[in-house]
């Protein structure tokens, strides 16, 4: 990858992000602050990408192992703990039934 | 057809779904659906890696890579559901700072890996390395030590509310400059080290001091460190999809996080610098006495609700703290039962996190038509028979709006004074986080009721129904 290219990638990026967000009520600033939190653990493709460039390199399968499983605690925890506070939103329906 | 053309392809769509995620997730209509859009995006991604993989010529994935890939991804998703679906709603704000803290930790021991094992010696990947070891470190320590804090794993040292705490946090600081300077020059194992020590130090002394109602700021904030760090760390393996990731959720990070001051009325600087509020205004108004306070039972409570119209509950941090949100919940019911009208009041900053007290509330299986914010409600205050205020003290705090010295002056509150009566149930005398006298209590139509929330709420139940209550 050209690093020039690189830094526009990171600079559009950035802008994207400042205009993703504009006027959020309170209700979801958690939910929010806790999915854009899973979305943080994308790091899980650099450690995927560790692994399999690691090759039989032994400490570097293990580091890219842990890395990995981290990131997706990070992400698989996020987006489910967010689905259960966003289920809390629309629980209506279900209750009517009971 | 060429396989980086394919994942290009597939990333794409990958980035062009999470944007919309992120944008859904500031929706309340859409919110749901946008999170599991993110999600699907994230596993779009992984999809585009692996066919990049396996599909170019003279790449491929080893055996044994596969086995690292699949115990790493079983352990880590694993306890991720398990801690996710078990936690209790109460503590979301620290799931959120372990879950934010370990992705700094996954960025961080990527950019070790690859110093170690598979440096190509340009220097924007050694920057792009020294960057990710020390956002991702402090992403990690800062993380731990805010879910610790709200944990009540850890309390405020007095040490670091006193002016020596900037002048070590500033020794660190420029320690780990050094490390990262002389790591540009030259990379040696034991300065690594010493940069990923210092940097860790450094995020819990920045984070140690602070009260445990900035803290929400403070995880938005790490949480944006943590974007960064994964853009670092898309710099450091040559991923465009990790770099505009990661720049997304930075920058939204950081919006997030100056929203959330403004509806606290802190600063940024404030927040990370000014340590706990009350040892700032513990200086400044020293001579709160209350003069007035009316104390009342639980029955006389009962009573004046009983022959209430319409009825509006402030819920706070004490709430949250006692877990009553279901004896709230049951006590409404009575109440409306007898055609009391009954509404929540909800604070912008109302508990430990903004948008808490909703949930807590939705929990409780409180109808959401009946949430009412801040400025929808505060114009019914005036008509309003009975405010109950259960564990909230800052945010009823007349003096925002009276008392221009007031270090609260111009936080934006609920005008709970306008009613006819005000209950406040608290524990006790103790002031709010902010260390100020509230001057609602003092005022004759208020009537304070000590004891915990979960407690008074269900003496009141009995109370009611032994007044014949909803007992239609």
């Amino acid at each position: 990858m050209d690093f020039a290219q690189a830094f526009w990638v990171l600079l559009l990026g950035s802008l994207l992000g400042l205009e993703l967000i504009g006027k959020v009520p309170p209700t979801l600033h958690t939910p929010l602050m806790s999915g854009a939190n899973a979305v943080s653990g994308i790091t899980m493709l650099a450690a995927l990408t560790l692994i399999i460039t690691a090759k039989n390199n032994l400490p570097l399968l293990i580091i890219g192992s842990i890395s990995l499983g981290f990131a997706l605690f990070n992400v698989v925890g996020g987006f489910v703990v967010t689905d259960r506070m966003l289920a809390m939103f629309n629980r209506k329906p279900s209750k009517k039934l009971k | 057809m060429d396989v980086s053309l394919i994942q290009s392809f597939i990333n794409l769509i990958a980035v062009l779904l999470l944007a919309l995620g992120i944008k859904g997730l500031s929706k309340v209509r859409s919110a749901k659906e946008a999170n599991r859009l993110a999600a699907f995006a994230m596993f779009l991604s992984i999809i585009g890696l692996l066919t990049y993989y396996l599909g170019k010529p003279g790449e491929g994935i080893t055996q044994q890579s596969w086995l690292w890939i699949i115990i790493g991804t079983f352990v880590g998703s694993l306890f991720g559901a398990i801690l996710a679906k078990r936690v209790p709603m109460t503590s979301m704000p620290e799931t959120v700072a372990l879950f934010n803290g370990c992705g700094g930790m996954s960025s961080l021991l990527v950019a070790i890996g690859v110093i170690f094992f598979q440096r190509n010696e340009t220097f924007i990947q050694d920057i792009s390395i020294l960057i990710s070891i020390f956002v991702g470190s402090i992403t990690f320590s800062g993380s731990i030590i805010a879910m610790a804090k709200l944990q009540g794993w850890l309390s405020t040292p007095s040490w670091t509310q006193s002016k020596i705490r900037h002048l070590i946090n500033i020794s660190i600081a420029i320690i780990s400059l050094v490390a990262f300077l002389n790591l540009i020059q030259s990379v040696n194992t034991s300065t690594i080290w010493l940069l990923v020590i210092s940097s860790t130090i450094l995020g819990i002394g920045v984070t140690l001091p602070i009260g445990g109602a900035d803290m929400p700021v403070v995880i938005s904030l790490l949480n944006s460190y943590s974007g960064i760090a994964a853009a670092a760390a898309g710099f450091v393996v040559g991923s465009q999809l990790l770099i505009v990731a990661g720049a997304m959720v930075g920058a939204a990070g950081l919006i997030l996080t100056q929203v959330m001051c403004k509806g606290m009325n802190r600063s940024l600087v404030s927040v990370l610098f000014g340590g706990t509020l009350s040892s700032q205004s513990k200086k400044l108004d020293s001579g709160g006495e209350y003069t007035n306070i009316t104390s009342c039972s639980v029955e006389e409570c009962a009573l004046t609700l009983e022959a209430a119209n319409k009825v509006i509950i402030v819920p706070g941090y004490g709430l949250a703290v006692a877990q009553a949100q279901h004896t709230l919940r049951e006590v409404a019911k009575i109440l409306e039962q007898n055609d009391i009208d009954v509404s929540y009041a909800i604070h912008p900053v109302a508990g430990r996190m903004p948008g808490h007290m909703n949930v807590l509330l939705a929990e409780a299986d409180v109808p959401y038509e009946q949430l009412k914010e801040m400025d929808n409600i505060n114009p019914d205050f005036p008509a309003t028979d009975v405010v109950l205020v259960l564990g909230a003290n800052d945010v009823v705090n007349p003096q925002a709006k009276s008392d221009q010295n007031s270090p609260l002056y111009g936080m934006p509150v609920l005008d709970v004074q306008e009613a006819r009566t005000v209950f406040v149930i608290k524990r006790g005398m103790s002031a709010g986080y902010s260390g100020i006298k509230n001057d609602l209590f003092d005022l004759p139509n208020t009537s304070m009721v000590f004891g915990d929330a979960k407690q008074v709420l269900s003496e009141l139940m009995t109370e009611l129904k032994e007044l014949g209550v909803g007992a239609k």
